[in-house]
């Protein structure tokens, strides 16, 4: 039999309850919203901009910048363009984050271990440190740190580290490496080792899975990256030399100095983010489940080769996620930088605001580079993560 | 016979003295082995060299009074600036004889968090009602208006900015943040994708940049005629910057809440929002509660940034001393530490909370 017919109303009450139909009148709403939103912004930025009599787009970026950058890893004069000036202080910020990184992760492990440690006094002073960096502003820290540093002697009275590094208010003298041109072929040496290392480690894990015998490849890399381009040094009569900065009445002569921004910025990153990678090891550690580790001692495995092949393997599967989100936190935070002024991405782009006036390009360019920074993390993250994922069996 | 016959207990030994007792608990915490002894004895040589200097500067050598810094020696911390600049440090330059309006306002926070924190308080009705009336009747005392005097939004300062800012970040993020989330698990393609891009683009920039979006930008963005108040505009900034985390701290809870209970409430034949708002939402606001507080936390310290747009809060005054010609060069630390204890005191009374609560919900669901 035919379907009973319904009245026009009916229907009509039919649309409304279909779920689909729902569904896309909803979004349809949200796209118009959103669109008649980004339409008022455009419109009124468009109209602001014509008032003020602005230009917009990023040919400003071609244009002379005309401000100095004490601290700068590539060539730059006030010549040279703004365009430049954003890249000699997105090196700044990479600088600083590398830097920070590398010494957060150590105080991170260190201090994660000690607060698993059995020792009463020794997990007390760690839970301390990591109390009392996680609970005060970052903010607070970097300025606190920097003024420490400008408060130290002058340079006639540095504090003098066995006459090699000099402590004073405007940061740190350190020796300076100086390479000879014979250095460049230890360093082809240190990455052909390191390439063939990569090779070496893959050949024995394959070797290790089919026949189960095992190959040094601790001690083979070593050698490979350290061990031959050393040896190939001593034979080159030592292409490399240092230049310990000599004290004189007003300056030094010789070596190179790490402004005090730098310092108090890097100490402060490194103590924060290095509070917050503790928990995180602390909690990777805890998460190794502890049948685990008796099974390894059932078994007779050393205590080294038990944290080498049990603990570690598993606890860095659940320290990794988060830990790379620490380092992006590190990285975004140096943005702080601006307040002492250290030339980062943002002071920089601060400065070339003032004086252009392109605020719309200038943040844009601030956005664009902390997103890529966000972007390639989540990406080499998921990764690692498919790498990685525990493979359940059923 | 070798064995006697035993038809009784022995009376129970006490234990060894080396372990019970200070002793016993010594040796198994501080001595138990001869690497375990060394740390010890180098973790007190650390502890000797750095608390007993530091207490002796900051309290026994310290210098309490007077109105310059030419009253402190430099041995000791130099404390005589607390008695004219504290209320400068807590209210800014709000005017003195309002200091009362924060003061009530300050006050009457306690019970609005307590009603929407604690369950079983008395008179819990009408105590949900005033933690709802609260922000408006906060805004009404602080701002001023109807009877009371109006105070322009440059004199806050001090820690009450920080609180003010803070507060009405995470309040106003919360609604916001519940939505993304939702939006982000929703089937529908267009919220999915808006929630998500949203939510990773805000989180992938640092606080600052949308600050300067504040300062600089909103302005472009609006009709001449519409002219924001400095302080709205960072709060705005804020707002939008703690939703994207509060998203990610609800999206922890909306995931922990099991299958089952969102197909039993289709089952009774609740809608979507009603299954949201009576059967989800309830259970995940919950569990979510910890991490929510964890946000505040993070939101409250980042508070400080605003000094880099030219508001001055806690951090600001600070530097504010530091660098006032009576005091120049003689209170260089001394600011600096006052802050960070204050910070540091509300900071970690928190982190205990949110802890205490964890532990709380994990028992329960065991």
């Amino acid at each position: 039999m035919a379907a009973p017919s319904r009245t026009r109303i009916q229907q009509i009450s039919d649309l409304w309850t279909d779920e689909r139909l729902r569904g896309i009148a909803f979004q349809l709403l949200v796209i118009t919203s959103l669109a008649l939103f980004f339409t008022f912004i455009i419109w009124n930025t468009a109209t602001n901009l014509k008032h003020a009599g602005l230009a917009s787009g990023y040919g400003f970026l071609q244009d002379a910048a005309s401000f100095d950058i004490n601290q700068r890893l590539i060539d730059y004069d006030s010549t040279s363009s703004y365009g430049r000036a954003f890249l000699v202080g997105g090196l700044n910020t990479v600088l600083v984050a590398v830097l920070g990184i590398a010494a957060a992760t150590a105080i991170g492990f260190l201090v994660g271990l000690m607060r698993l440690s059995s020792n009463f006094l020794v997990g007390r002073i760690a839970s301390l440190y990591v109390e009392l960096t996680r609970n005060i502003p970052l903010l607070l820290q970097i300025i606190f740190w920097w003024v420490i540093i400008l408060t130290m002697p002058r340079v006639r009275d540095s504090i003098s580290v066995g006459d090699v590094l000099f402590l004073n208010n405007r940061g740190i003298r350190m020796p300076q490496p100086i390479l000879e041109d014979t250095f460049q072929f230890v360093l082809a040496l240190i990455v052909a080792g390191s390439i063939g290392t990569f090779f070496l480690a893959r050949w024995a894990r394959k070797r290790h899975e089919l026949t189960g015998q095992t190959f040094p490849v601790g001690w083979s890399a070593i050698g490979l990256i350290f061990g031959l381009p050393g040896l190939s040094m001593l034979f080159l009569g030592l292409p490399i030399s240092l230049e310990i900065p000599l004290q004189g009445k007003f300056n030094f002569a010789g070596g190179f100095n790490v402004t005090p921004e730098l310092i108090a910025l890097w100490l402060a990153l490194s103590l924060y983010t290095g509070a917050f990678i503790s928990e995180v090891v602390r909690s990777g550690i805890l998460a190794v489940d502890k049948g685990q580790i008796e099974a390894a001692r059932a078994v007779g495995l050393p205590p080294g080769l038990r944290t080498r092949k049990i603990i570690l393997p598993q606890a860095l599967r659940v320290i990794i996620p988060p830990l790379t989100n620490q380092y992006l936190n590190l990285t975004k935070n140096s943005s702080l930088a601006v307040v002492i002024g250290y030339q980062d991405i943002v002071s920089i782009g601060e400065t070339v605001l003032n004086q252009s006036g392109q605020a719309l390009e200038v943040i844009s360019i601030y956005m664009a580079f902390y997103l890529t920074l966000s972007l390639l993390t989540s990406v080499l993250m998921n990764w690692y993560n498919q790498r990685t994922a525990l493979v359940r069996e059923r | 016979m070798f064995f006697r016959d035993q038809s009784e207990m022995l009376p129970a030994r006490a234990a060894p003295i080396t372990e019970v007792g200070i002793v016993g608990w010594l040796r198994i915490n501080l001595f138990s082995s001869y690497p375990n002894s060394a740390l010890t004895l180098v973790s007190l040589t650390l502890l000797l060299l750095v608390v007993p200097p530091f207490i002796d500067w900051v309290l026994i050598k310290a210098q309490f009074s007077g109105d310059t810094g030419e009253a402190c020696s430099g041995i000791g911390a130099c404390w005589a600036w607390v008695d004219q600049r504290l209320g400068q440090f807590f209210y800014g330059f709000y005017p003195a004889e309002a200091h009362w309006r924060v003061n009530v306002t300050a006050v009457l926070l306690v019970p609005a968090i307590l009603y929407v924190l604690v369950d079983n308080l008395p008179g819990a009705k009408f105590g949900r009602w005033f933690s709802y009336v609260y922000p408006l009747l906060a805004a009404y005392l602080l701002v001023g208006g109807f009877g009371l005097e109006v105070i322009s939004s440059d004199k806050f300062g001090g820690f009450m900015l920080n609180m003010i800012v803070g507060l009405t970040g995470i309040v106003l993020s919360l609604p916001i943040g519940v939505l993304l989330a939702l939006g982000r698990q929703s089937r529908l393609p267009v919220i999915r994708l808006f929630s998500i891009a949203f939510i990773e683009a805000v989180r992938g920039v640092p606080l600052i940049t949308l600050l300067f979006v504040a300062i600089v930008l909103l302005q472009l963005f609006l009709p001449p005629e519409v002219s924001l108040d400095q302080l709205l505009r960072v709060i705005i900034m804020v707002t939008l910057f703690a939703s994207a985390y509060m998203a990610e701290v609800v999206r922890g809870g909306l995931q922990a809440i099991p299958k089952g209970q969102i197909e039993g409430a289709q089952a009774v034949g609740l809608g979507y929002w009603q299954t949201m708002r009576l059967i989800v939402l309830p259970q995940a606001l919950r569990i979510s509660i910890p991490g929510i507080v964890n946000t505040f936390i993070g939101l409250f310290k980042d508070t400080t940034l605003v000094i880099i747009i030219g508001l001055f809060d806690l951090l600001g005054h600070a530097r504010l001393l530091q660098t006032n010609p009576d005091w120049i060069g003689d209170v260089d630390h001394e600011a600096y530490l006052f802050s960070a204890a204050v910070f540091f005191l509300v900071c970690f009374l928190m982190s205990r909370y949110s802890v205490s609560l964890e532990k709380q919900l994990s028992k329960d669901r065991h």
